[in-house]
């Protein structure tokens, strides 16, 4: 979707403002939420597109307006209530009022070392040769879904380069909303400034994005 | 923050983050849905365990090792699980080498993919806007507000982790460092200039 979270070549956010020293939280809640969002993400009910999704989906002025943990907890307060762990009476009392329904599984403590070592390799095998080759013309599709894709739309309809022919990967667009992981092969595309930008580019900037197959056309 | 609210019921003390946080760990946790106490764990590991220190290492050692270097380039994934860092937002590595002809940034525009295995959780800087949208666009710009002036023919490129990769830069060695041991020569590899906003530091 064409959403708040869509920010390349966006402008008017103001400089940079890089802290220095900068501790990890600016507040114990942001422990706190980032623990919250790991272990409910463990019960393995959603997957990591879904709640990049729901991320997206925060309204444009909400999203511009929240710091990326704040972002997190709200997204988060809506995949509880969508797979029925969490109702609007239960946020509302601050409290557990209504049942949940069961997870697949719960995090325990003792078993958070192992789960991180192993995180969540999303490559998956996939059938047949690629359709592209290392330093191939393509050109990336123009569309605009209104669920969810990893194609920014700075880099729409725009003619690159394959520069890496990479593995099968799960497909975020299906695998988003629950329509299975139909994996496809991933290629990391390179682009000039000039393509991307046009008039005053950056003569001497590439940029490149990583782009599933059915991303990309033959140029 | 001096003291932690969270074992302590004084919930007009709180901000409406911090109390809407509480309430949803309040929840789920009566629920039986999540273990407060594995989120204890999970915060201490990337407090403690788990940051830019880990990838300083393997910029130190892909700088002492040409074949450590080498297998960097070619498998990054297995290079760095070699030396125990593996996991959560680190599954798909790929190391990308600056050259006197090209320098590397690291963006997610899209939302905040960052390699946690091998620099931890990444800066609110890395996750807001400005740095998002203007990365690929004006990456020079950007530099010059983390001090760093490239050459005007130097190129530029710049990775959008738009997809399940991981991308680690490896900065260029500092001169005057010949001989030194690769735990010294970490000490150079800062967390920004294994991101591309900064350059590893000068030999003292």
């Amino acid at each position: 979707m064409n959403g708040p979270h869509d920010l390349g070549g966006q402008m008017g956010f103001g400089p940079v403002a890089p802290e220095k020293d900068e501790p990890y939280f600016h507040a114990e809640w942001e422990k706190r939420a980032l623990g919250v969002t790991l272990t409910a993400g463990a019960m393995g009910a959603w997957n990591i597109d879904e709640s990049r999704h729901a991320r997206e989906c925060l309204h444009p002025a909400d999203y511009y307006a929240s710091s990326y943990y704040e972002i997190w907890i709200k997204a988060l307060e809506t995949l509880l209530k969508r797979h029925d762990f969490v109702t609007a009476n239960d946020l509302a009392a601050g409290d557990a009022v209504d049942p949940a329904a069961t997870p697949k599984r719960v995090l325990k403590a003792e078993n958070v070392p192992a789960v991180l070592a192993k995180g969540g390799p999303c490559d998956r095998p996939v059938e047949g040769v690629p359709l592209f080759a290392l330093g191939q013309r393509v050109r990336t599709r123009n569309f605009h879904p209104t669920g969810h894709t990893r194609l920014p739309r700075y880099a729409r309809g725009k003619q690159g380069v394959i520069d890496a022919v990479r593995e099968g990967f799960v497909f975020p667009d299906s695998n988003a909303p629950g329509q299975g992981e139909d994996p496809q092969r991933v290629y990391t595309v390179v682009f000039t400034a000039g393509e991307l930008w046009g008039e005053g580019a950056d003569p001497s900037l590439e940029v490149s994005i990583d782009a599933w197959e059915s991303y990309l056309e033959p140029a | 923050m001096s003291h932690d609210h969270h074992h302590h019921d004084h919930d007009n003390e709180l901000d409406p983050m911090a109390a809407r946080v509480r309430a949803l760990e309040t929840i789920l946790t009566r629920k039986g849905l999540i273990d407060p106490a594995a989120i204890d764990v999970i915060v201490d590991t990337y407090e403690t365990k788990i940051g830019p220190r880990n990838g300083a290492r393997v910029v130190a050692r892909a700088w002492s090792d040409p074949g450590f270097a080498d297998w960097l380039k070619r498998d990054a994934t297995a290079a760095i699980a070699s030396l125990g860092y593996t996991g959560r937002q680190g599954e798909h590595m790929q190391a990308v080498f600056n050259t006197d002809e090209t320098h590397n940034l690291v963006v997610c525009t899209l939302c905040s993919c960052y390699p946690w295995s091998v620099l931890g959780l990444p800066p609110v800087w890395y996750k807001a806007p400005p740095y998002r949208s203007r990365a690929v666009i004006d990456p020079r710009g950007v530099l010059e507000e983390f001090g760093v002036t490239l050459p005007k023919d130097k190129k530029i490129r710049v990775w959008d982790s738009t997809a399940e990769l991981r991308y680690l830069v490896v900065p260029q060695r500092p001169g005057g460092t010949d001989g030194w041991s690769a735990e010294k020569l970490a000490d150079l590899v800062t967390r920004d200039s294994m991101i591309g906003t900064g350059l590893a530091r000068e030999a003292a």
